[in-house]
């Protein structure tokens, strides 16, 4: 298989926390499309941010964390400057949150490749153009000129998604892309994203709570409770998952046409924090 | 049990319709869903029921009597409502005792002590709970007390603004499963603002979509799991629940 990253037993401590937030994390992904599932606090965002070196006040330690011919690990931040952005870049929850609020939003989307490549304004903007083009905007010229508050929560996500696939990344992390969209709006963005990916070739790890969306948009998924990836199966296989966890959680969701009575809740069990991956 | 009768509820500012004449009622006991997308109006509604907000036209009968002409007193002790972040709809420095109290002591009520417990052992929480912070809760803890705050005065009326979409599946399971109990128990009437179909279709008998301040459809349970001649007929609802099929179904 053509690996892209491959991950040995991650860990990752926030300085002052007294349990690590990650424990032991391995996986390996190629081109294909990973998805990572778990609750709240299982250590999911803070597992795509490791993978950046987002981390400023945690200390993080693996076996091995290698990105193509990279030792994510050994690279000094001034290196990382160079990766991060252009060939791994992450799309984020809000683009509320994240596009700067006082910037037109193509002058933003530009950036990202004048950062990374040396060109002229005029040609930073064509090529702007043409990723805004490409992930379904019409009338690309006015939305050039737009500011982040007027555009709609599903443009603004998919101008995101152009800034971050501009620079042609060999890996995409999206952590929770469409958690903020309305339901019509989030399969578009999702179809656009799932386009992008496979044309490119380019790997992707999609960080979610929700099962749905991993289940339709992945090739394999990875669940993680209390910071350990308790189970990794192929996305299509989830209903046949056997970790208790993961079976619970299928179990809690309610369903469309599904029968009334009360939901299954999740039994909790302290060994599933500590047991090792089979 | 009360029901809620709503006739031509309209917010207008300047130019913008917020709200554009709804009109639906809500029969006693029922659970009622509001749908749509973000912006639609859905949340305002509620704050118009329960005169968070004041500045509407209409008219909202609870119970055949008219919202604004009930004194504060009894509208409170007829409507109570859930918010949807547990982390920003309770006080950070009030212990849940206190959360409890305030409105005991408001309505002058007799037997704080009992009503307290009754209200904790309804939402399941042990009484040792009632001097924990919120910082000492969990997310489904504090929803939880979020409910037994709305459950103390006793009312008719539960408005639910989103009340699990800031918790996970496992324990927005929990919650669910508490609020049918509630219902089933205790007779209450709901109007529930949901943007995921699946909780509307295991909650509620009918829903209202909602469109730029428009109700465009009511339906039963029915248009959502294909039952021949409940359909949705207007586009934008056939659009939305044919959207949330996909998304719930699709592999």
């Amino acid at each position: 298989m053509d690996t892209i990253l491959d991950i040995q037993n991650l860990s990752v401590a926030y300085r002052g926390s007294p349990a690590p937030a990650v424990r032991g994390a391995s996986f390996t992904l190629g081109r294909e499309r990973l998805g990572i599932v778990g609750e709240s606090g299982s250590g999911k965002s803070t597992l795509g941010r490791a993978l950046l070196k987002l981390l400023p006040t945690a200390d993080i330690t693996a076996d091995r964390m290698q990105f193509r011919e990279v030792d994510l690990l050994a690279t000094p931040e001034k290196r990382m400057l160079g990766i991060r952005g252009k060939r791994i870049s992450m799309i984020l929850q809000d683009p509320k949150f994240s596009l700067n609020p006082i910037r037109r939003v193509g002058d933003q989307v530009a950036e990202a490749w004048r950062v990374h490549v040396k060109c002229s304004k005029a040609e930073a903007r064509e090529k702007a153009l043409a990723m805004l083009r490409s992930v379904a905007i019409r009338d690309v010229e006015r939305v050039y000129d737009l500011y982040p508050h007027q555009v709609s929560g599903g443009m603004g996500q998919r101008i995101m998604i152009a800034m971050m696939l501009l620079t042609e990344p060999e890996l995409v992390i999206a952590d929770e892309p469409t958690s903020a969209l309305d339901v019509t709006v989030r399969m578009q963005v999702l179809s656009i994203l799932d386009g992008l990916v496979r044309d490119r070739g380019i790997g992707l790890i999609v960080i979610s709570h929700d099962l749905n969306l991993v289940r339709n948009f992945c090739d394999r998924v990875l669940i993680m409770y209390a910071g350990r990836v308790v189970e990794s199966l192929k996305a299509s296989e989830l209903d046949k998952a056997q970790h208790p966890y993961t079976r619970g959680l299928l179990a809690a969701q309610p369903r469309i046409g599904g029968p009334r009575r009360p939901l299954p809740v999740l039994q909790r069990r302290p060994e599933w924090a500590e047991e090792v991956r089979a | 049990m009360k029901d809620i009768v709503i006739r031509d509820l309209s917010i207008t500012l300047g130019e913008a319709r917020i709200l554009d004449a709804i009109s639906f009622s809500v029969q006693a006991g029922e659970c009622f869903g509001l749908v749509g997308e973000s912006g639609s109006g859905k949340s305002t509604i509620l704050r118009c029921l329960s005169l968070l907000m004041k500045q509407w036209q209409g008219e909202v009968r609870i119970g055949g009597q008219d919202v604004r002409a009930m004194p504060v007193v009894e509208r409170c002790r007829t409507m109570q409502m859930v918010f949807q972040d547990p982390y920003g709809s309770l006080h950070p420095r009030q212990s849940v005792r206190t959360v409890l109290a305030e409105p005991l002591r408001i309505h002058g009520l007799d037997d704080p002590r009992g009503r307290m417990d009754r209200a904790m052992t309804e939402v399941g929480l042990p009484l040792a709970f009632l001097d924990r912070y919120p910082h000492q809760l969990s997310g489904g803890q504090r929803q939880r007390v979020a409910i037994a705050r709305a459950l103390i005065l006793e009312p008719d009326v539960l408005l639910l603004d989103e009340p699990t979409s800031a918790l996970d599946v496992s324990v927005q399971a929990e919650i669910l499963n508490l609020l049918a109990d509630l219902r089933e128990r205790r007779g209450f009437t709901y109007v529930m603002v949901s943007h995921d179909l699946a909780v509307v279709d295991h909650m509620c008998d009918r829903f209202a979509v909602m469109q730029k301040g428009q109700l465009v459809e009511v339906l039963g349970r029915g248009a959502l799991t294909g039952v021949p001649g409940q359909g949705a007929r207007h586009p934008y609802a056939r659009e939305l629940i044919d959207a949330s099929i996909a998304y719930d179904r699709a592999m």
